[in-house]
Formats: structure tokens, sequence, C-alpha cells
């Protein structure tokens, strides 16, 4: 039980908040942002962390599973969450046939790849306006109810994405620690170390990018729900670098490094907001410094520092 | 089908443009394995320092000079305060880095020039020149001359002179290459200032064409990162190849196909290429090392 | 044991966070000023239009403070930049109500922008007054939602009026793939037929091109008699120079989204004889002695140019936006929202430098055709035309 002690402390920490903190826009609004980064980038980093595959195309399977949401029950009159499952079994088929082509590359090239397949959609949504509404988008799309209770106000959906964040978190530790986990990690130790082990690398790696995928687009339907709005350019390629970025400040390969990493970039902009024109340049700096002096990203590297210290401690009594 | 002249020339025109973008790339990977997101910045910052030095009185020979001497000393600079105090990085990090350091750059130009758009006076005349029933502006001829000049020159760069040579070493075993005498900090920071004089060159060229504001360097940078991983990264041949092979095929696709989805019939050509050829057309397959 | 420590440091941030949020918010809600909150696109690609909004909306709010506010209400200005980000805005509007508890939005620079908020100030029942072009944010009407800009349906028709006149009846269309441009394309397609034109080419380009010889080179091989391109920020002067690179002889129009100076310089000589339609602000003064707005117009100019450079139309919008509440919160004698909503419904023969507007219950923009002036660009300065 002691691996899950941090989950579950975690997890206690986003229970009690709304209660420590009743009605305030830090957590009812910016909160459900950080929960939806929070998915997107522990997701991410099953992909990037464990894999060691980069992908700059992250965006793209968030934004399909937004629009198939709001096409469908808008356009179509589907149920919510007939319309959720219909885009989560796109975007299944989608990169499992993309996942085996795309894997094969290597480095900047995969990141190439995954950047031009993030760009391909992106450009789909822009220029497919009879179907996605263009730049403006679409909005007003139905509300979810859960058990007959419709999700309706800041609170419920503080409660339903956390539920999933929390989830997505769960999954993501458990699977470090499975025998799959363990393969994923020799390969990004080595591909070739991994295969001589008799890991199917390509089978794994195709695997990790179609759940990847979908933990995805399931948040990109959610989200759509959420905000009642879709539009293109939350789906855009700068989104696609944002969440590489989270993963890596937080800390490359390890969940609680993505879910920092995720709430120390959600959070960012809310504060700097306050130094107008110099936001740019502070955020960039900020960026730069972390990245300097943590090189193995914040959470990881305070992580290591902490335990350090401890043993330290152990040894002096 | 007298169109499809047009069509091509277009396609070169917007292509060298990518080309000369695309070059910049291979100085730093060659050096680094570390593709520079800030490399747009370069280009943004040589043209907007030019423009106005321009307005501040100075002669145009004067304040191209400048303005590439400037943009190299913010490459520098951005090797010397960035890159090199997390010298144990990865490469991801060292990427992340360059992504901060574009951002910063971005915040630094916006808070220094502000959000204006702003042009520069063409090198010669603004006359068209007709080829046939096709017409091509001096401009344009200049930035494929330059995009020749520096294409040859990194090449010299990197077969023929000993620093290039050493910078190249450095990229395939930085340890061996500081075993036999290489000061490969020194190399890391001379491809960064070359980079960025580069980057400034093709910032000046292109802004008689382009426009340029503050931020827009993300999507040169963008159209260059394509352009050199379509001809293969590092090689600098394959950064030219790249460039003019995206801009006609952007071109060519806006032509015959629908110029609404020119960009994503570029990006699924050169996914189909990646497919084929997983390094680019002129990239090595690269062994792994176990 | 490593992650407990960890688990905690965190939790002290996000406290520390909270607890500035909810004490700051805290200490607002003593004071009793008429609240504006604003989100423009100050940087990113619309920063253009965003730029001189915020700058106006600063400048009026400082002099009517100075003069000891609207009633002896002061007015208490807070802004967020969206960047002309759809997120950000929803985000921003979010945080203007829930947490600056704002009276009244004004912003919303791009249409996207604006659509992305409606649904929330709908919700929320706070007065929002749209800076963005496209019709579909008041139409159909939206009771707590109006706008000041011209709308691009009128921008379509007041350039098909234009054509007609001159006798043409087969245009090429351009875009770019903005927001700006796509809703302003749907316009002219939708119009076209109305005035007996027939669109013979439609052709689109991304706002960060830096070539459009292609389009052009398409559109020179049909039988097209003139040339609209809808677009704005560099892109419009890209198209303008390659259309005399191509050494294409149309008549070329442009809409609104290029009155601005900025225009003129970048495309140079490319940009003379080029019409669009666009406020009256740009020709102020070659506008009749007798012309209502004139006075109106000439002040607003003299005192942005003073201050910060050429005067644009966009930042124009932005000064009707804020006399409008001004005048609606003297009559409403309130700072209530809902009095405040009801009393801009009934704005009438309000002077702005968009027109003179008469709002209603049906008609939240309250502009006709006539508000809008057919320029045309000679010499490299702005010619009214009619």
């Amino acid at each position: 039980m002691k691996r899950l002690s941090g989950f579950v402390l975690f997890a206690l920490a986003c229970i009690a908040t709304p209660f420590i903190f009743p009605d305030n826009y830090y957590v009812t609004v910016v909160g459900l942002t950080i929960f939806v980064n929070i998915i997107l980038a522990v997701s991410l980093n099953l992909l990037m962390g464990y894999a060691g595959q980069i992908s700059l195309g992250h965006a793209a399977f968030f934004g399909l599973g937004a629009y198939s949401s709001a096409i469908l029950t808008i356009k179509y009159g589907v149920n919510p969450w007939a319309a959720m499952a219909a885009g989560a079994l796109f975007v299944l088929v989608l990169s499992y046939v993309l996942a085996r082509p795309i894997l094969r590359l290597k480095g900047h090239y995969l990141a190439m790849a995954t950047l031009g397949l993030g760009i391909i959609v992106h450009i789909f949504f822009v220029q497919a306006d009879q179907l996605t509404g263009g730049p403006d988008g679409i909005s007003g799309l139905p509300t979810l109810s859960l058990f007959g209770v419709p999700i309706d106000s800041d609170m419920k959906w503080y409660w339903v994405l956390c539920s999933y964040m929390l989830l997505s978190v769960l999954f993501s530790l458990n699977i470090a620690d499975s025998r799959a986990g363990r393969a994923l990690s020799a390969i990004h130790g080595s591909d070739i170390a991994a295969e001589t082990m008799g890991i199917n690398t390509s089978k794994v790696k195709s695997h990790i990018f179609v759940f990847s995928a979908l933990m995805a687009s399931v948040a990109g339907s959610l989200f759509a729900h959420q905000q009642n709005f879709v539009s293109p350019e939350s789906f855009s390629f700068f989104f696609s670098i944002e969440l590489v970025t989270m993963v890596v400040l937080g800390g490359l390969g390890s969940t609680f490094g993505a879910v920092i990493g995720a709430f120390l970039l959600s959070i960012l902009p809310e504060v700097l907001i306050v130094f107008e024109d110099f936001e740019v340049l502070i955020f960039g700096a900020i960026l730069i410094v972390i990245m300097i002096f943590l090189p193995e990203g914040l959470f990881v590297a305070l992580r290591n520092k902490a335990t350090m210290l401890l043993s330290r401690r152990l040894g002096e009594s | 089908m007298d169109q499809l002249l047009q069509f091509l020339i277009s396609g070169l025109t917007v292509g060298s443009i990518y080309a000369l973008v695309a070059l910049g790339f291979s100085i730093i990977y060659n050096a680094s394995d570390v593709v520079n997101f800030a490399q747009g910045e370069f280009v943004m910052i040589g043209a907007m320092s030019a423009i106005f030095m321009l307005k501040a009185g100075l002669s145009y020979p004067v304040a191209a000079f400048l303005s590439i001497a400037l943009t190299a000393a913010v490459g520098l600079a951005l090797e010397k305060f960035a890159i090199e105090p997390a010298k144990n990085a990865t490469v991801v990090t060292t990427i992340i880095i360059t992504i901060g350091a574009s951002i910063f750059l971005r915040g630094a130009a916006l808070l220094i020039w502000g959000k204006e758009i702003y042009g520069l006076p063409p090198f010669t005349s603004n006359n068209p020149i007709r080829i046939g029933n096709a017409t091509i502006l001096p401009q344009n001829l200049w930035v494929m001359l330059g995009t020749a000049v520096a294409v040859l020159a990194v090449k010299y760069f990197f077969d023929r002179t000993r620093m290039g040579k050493a910078i190249l070493a450095c990229s395939f075993n930085k340890k061996a290459a500081y075993l036999v005498g290489i000061n490969v900090k020194r190399m890391l920071l001379v491809s960064y200032g070359l980079s960025a004089a580069l980057g400034a060159a093709a910032g000046l060229l292109v802004t008689p064409i382009t426009f340029m504001s503050y931020g827009s360097g993300v999507m040169l940078g963008l159209k260059g990162f394509c352009a050199a991983i379509l001809g293969g990264m590092g090689n600098s041949m394959g950064a030219v190849l790249g460039g003019l092979l995206l801009g006609i095929i952007e071109t060519v696709g806006a032509g015959f196909i629908s110029s609404g989805y020119k960009d994503a019939i570029a990006f699924f050509v050169i996914l189909i290429v990646l497919f084929v050829k997983p390094s680019g057309i002129l990239g090595k397959e690269e062994a792994e090392r176990v | 044991m490593r992650f407990f420590k960890n688990i905690i440091t965190l939790l002290s941030v996000f406290s520390m966070i909270f607890l500035t949020g909810t004490t700051m918010a805290q200490a607002k809600a003593k004071a009793k000023p008429l609240k504006i909150g604003s989100i423009l696109a100050v940087t990113g690609p619309a920063s253009f239009l965003g730029d001189p909004e915020l700058k106006t909306l600063k400048m009026y709010i400082a002099e009517i403070n100075a003069k000891g506010g609207i009633n002896g209400h002061k007015i208490e200005f807070v802004h967020y930049d969206t960047k002309g980000k759809a997120k950000e805005a929803k985000n921003f509007v979010n945080r203007l109500i829930k947490k600056d508890k704002v009276d009244i939005i004004i912003g919303g620079t791009t249409s996207g922008n604006s659509l992305a908020v409606i649904d929330l100030v709908q919700r929320a029942k706070v007065p929002f007054i749209s800076l963005a072009g496209s019709i579909k944010i008041v139409e159909p009407v939206k009771k707590w939602v109006f706008k000041t800009p011209h709308t691009d349906k009128m921008a379509a028709e007041k350039i098909f009026t234009d054509m007609k006149k001159r006798g043409i009846k087969k245009v090429a269309l351009i875009t770019g793939n903005g927001g700006f441009d796509k809703s302003g394309r749907a316009q002219c397609l939708a119009m076209a037929p109305k005035y007996g034109i027939k669109i013979v080419a439609d052709e689109q380009y991304d706002n960060a091109d830096t070539d459009m010889t292609t389009q052009l080179t398409k559109i020179r091989a049909t039988d097209a008699q003139a040339i609209l391109n809808f677009g704005f920020g560099k892109a419009p002067a890209i198209v303008a120079k390659n259309i005399k690179q191509l050494g294409i002889k149309l008549p070329v129009y442009e809409s609104h989204g290029v009155a601005s100076k900025k225009f003129i310089e970048l495309a140079g000589a490319a940009a003379n004889g080029i019409r669009l339609p666009a406020a009256a602000l740009i020709v102020a003064d070659q506008l009749p002695a007798n012309d209502p707005q004139k006075k109106v117009l000439l002040a607003y100019k003299k005192k942005f140019e003073a201050k910060y450079g050429p005067v644009s139309t966009f930042g124009g919008h932005a000064y009707d936006a804020l006399f409008i509440t001004v005048d609606a919160v003297k009559r409403a004698g309130s700072i209530d929202r809902a009095k405040i909503r009801d009393e801009i419904e009934k704005t009438h023969g309000f002077v702005g430098t968009g027109g003179i507007f008469n709002m209603s219950p049906t008609d939240h923009l309250g502009l006709n055709l006539s508000a809008f002036k057919m320029i045309e660009i000679q010499n490299g300065n702005w010619k009214l035309l009619y």
C-alpha cells in the first residue's frame, strides 16, 4: 500500500480543496482547466516518459474527441455518452492504424510526423466549416447527465473531471508498476535491448499510443461538454507543444511529474496576468530557469533531493 | 497549363524562404543533435532590429550588418546563459529550453518593438520580371541567391574547415571530441552564433516579401523545421531540397487541388515521405547505439 | 515518505495561491464603483485590433474618473489579454464574472472570442458589448449581448452595392482562414445572389502565408470582373502586392478589416485604387461640415493621435461601447446589471464613431448600411467616395 500513499494523499487534497475554499474562482474555474491538462499530460507521459516516444500531435486526439461530441450531439442529436463513445472508437481506429507507421520513426522525425498529424487535424477543424463551424467553432452542447443527475454547475464538473483525472493518474501509476510498465521503461532505455529480452516493442508501443490517444479523446469530449463550446484553436499544435512542456517540466517518466507540470503551466498564466505585457517574457524565463536548474524536471528533481536528504539524515542517526 | 509555370515559380519563391530558415536549424543540430525551436525568433530579431535601425536613420548596409551582429550576439547569449548551464540536460530538456527561449525572445521583442507589422524596402527595384506567362519579383531572386550562397557556405564550413569538422565531431561523440582536444564548449557557442547570424540574414532577405512582426518567427520557424526534416535533418543540401519541395507541394496543391487545404496536403505528403523514408530524403539511416 | 513531503509542499502552494485569491476578492468587494471588465486580443494575430481598443478604453476611463466618474460612480477597469484565443476568452470572462464580479463586460476583439463567451454572459446575466464583426453575435438577438462594429454582412452588402453600380457581375473571392475572414467569406457567398453577382472563384490562404500568387494565378484564369479580398493583418497587403506583380488589372475590393494606415504603408503603391467599406472615422476630415458624426470623430481622432499615433476604426468601436455604457448608466441612475442592460437596449440617436446607433429589443447593434462609407485609396491616402 505504501506504493499508493502518494496517490491517496493527492486524491484527498483534491477532494478537500473545494471544501476548504468554497466558491473560489481558482477551484471551480481554473481547477477544471488544471484537471483536463493533468489528464492530457499524464496520458502523454505514458507515451513520452515510459515509451520514450515524443508526440507533438497530442492535441489532435483531444480535439477529435471534443469535436465528435459536439458534432454528433448537436447536428445529429446523438446521446452525449454515445457520442463520446463514438468519438473514442473513431480515435481508437485512427490511432491504431497510424501507430505502426508513425512509431517506426525516431526522434525528430517522429516529432515531425506527429506534428504533421496534429496540424492536418487542425486544418480539418478550420476548413470543414459545414461540419465543424470553422474558426468560430460550435457552441451549445447539451448538458451531460450522470445517473440521471445533470452536470450543470462548476462544482458538479469539478467532481466529474476530478474523478476522471484521479482514475487516469491511478491507471498511469499502475502501468508503471506492471509488467507492461517495466517493458515500457525498457523501451525508453533501448529498443534493441528490450527486443532481446523478448519484448515485442512495436506492439507495446502501439498499444500505449492507442491508450494515450483514447484517454485524450475522452478528456476532449468532457472538455467540450464542460466548456459548452469547441473551436479549433484549443487544439492547435501550440497546445500540443504546451503539453510536451508540461510533461518535461514536471519530470519525464514520472506520473506525478506530469501532474505537477500540468498544474504549474495551467496556474502560471493566471498568476502572471498582473504583469500584462511582461507576461510572455517572464513565462519564457521561468521555463528556461526551471529546466536549467532542474533538468530532470521539477517533481523528479525535488523528489530525488528529498530522498537524498532523508537518507542522509537516517544515516546520521 | 500555362498556370503551372507560375505555380512552380511561386513554389520556388516560397520554398527558398523555407530553405533559408531550414539551413539555420542544421548548424545547431549538427553540433548538438538539438532542434533549436528559437530559430524562427532569430529570423524575426534580425529583421525587426534592421527595421528599427533603418527607422533610426542608419544606412541599409550598416543596419544589415549591425542587425546580423546583434542577432549573433543573442544566439551567443542564449548558448552561454541557457544552454551551457544545463550541460547535463538530455536532448528533450534542451529542446524545452529552446522553446522557453523562443517564448522569452518573443516577449522581449514585444516589449522593445511593439505589436505592429513592418516591412523592409526591397534590395533592388520592385518591378516584376516576366518569364513566359509567369512573373517573379527581383527580391525573390535575392532570396534564392541568398539561399544558394548560404548552402554553399554551410557545406564548405562543415566539409572543409577545421572548425566545421570539429563541430560535427561534437555531435557524434562529445567525449571523444573532447579527448582529441576539441573545445566542445566553444564549438557549441560558435554554432549558436552562426545559426543566429544565418537566421538574421534570412530575416533581412525575406522581410521585403513577407513583412515581419514580433510573432512572425513562429510560423517561419515551423515551416523551416518541416523543410529541414523533409530533406533530412542536419544535411544542408537536404534543407534546401526540403524547402523548395515543400514550397512547390504547397503551391501545386493549392493550384490544382484546394487552396484551403494546401497546408494539409503538404503535411500529408511529408508524412508519406517519412513513412517510406524514415529519415528524410537525404538523411542517413542511423544505426542505433545500444 | 518522499511523496508525503512533496504533497505537503504542493498543498501549501495550492493554499497560498487560493488564499491570495480570496483575500483579494474580499478586499475589492468593499468599494462601490462601476466595474467594467474587458477581454481584448492585445497580443497575438489580432493585436492590431485589440491594441487600439485597449488604449481607447484606458484613455477615456482615466478621463471620466478624473471628472468624478458617472453620477459619482468611479469606473474600476479590469482587463485581460486573450491573445485572440477562444479558450482564454472563456476563462477570463469566467474570471471577470466570478472573481472580479464586474457589472458589464466590453470586448471580445475577434468574433471567435465573442461567440465563445456569449453563453457565459447569458447565464451569468451580465451585459456584454462585443467589439467583433460577425453578425452571428447579435443575430439571433441574445438578451445580454450587444455589439458596436458593423457586421461582415453589412460590409459584403456595401461592397456588392458598389460593384452593382459599376456593372460588375462576376467576382473572384480570396479570403484568409481566420474567423473574421471565414465569416466574411460566408456572408459574401450568401449575399452575392441578392445583388445579381456570381462568385466565379473562391480561393483561400493561411493568414501566415507569405505569397498568394498561386491563388491569384487561378483567379486570373477566370472571367472575373473584380477581386474581393476579405481579410486582415499583413495578408491583404501581400495579396495587393501579388495582384500588382501578376499584372492583374481588375478592380480590387478589400473589407473593413484593412481600414488602418498600416495597410497602405505595407502595400505601398499596390494599395492605390483599392476600394473598401469602412467607418467614417478614417475620413473624418473629408466629411461635410453638417455631418452629425464629424464633431465626435474629430474629437476622438485628435485625442487618440495626440497620445498614441495614427487612429484606426477599431479603437473607435471601443469608444462607442464605452460611451453607450456611460450613457446607459447615467439614464439608469444605478449600476444594477439588469437596469444597465435595459438602458443599453434603449440607446437611441447615440452618435458614435461607427455611426448613429438606434438599438431596440430586436436590434442589438443599431446601425444601418449608411454607417459604412465607401472609400478608395488614392495616392496612399483614404478618399471618401460616398
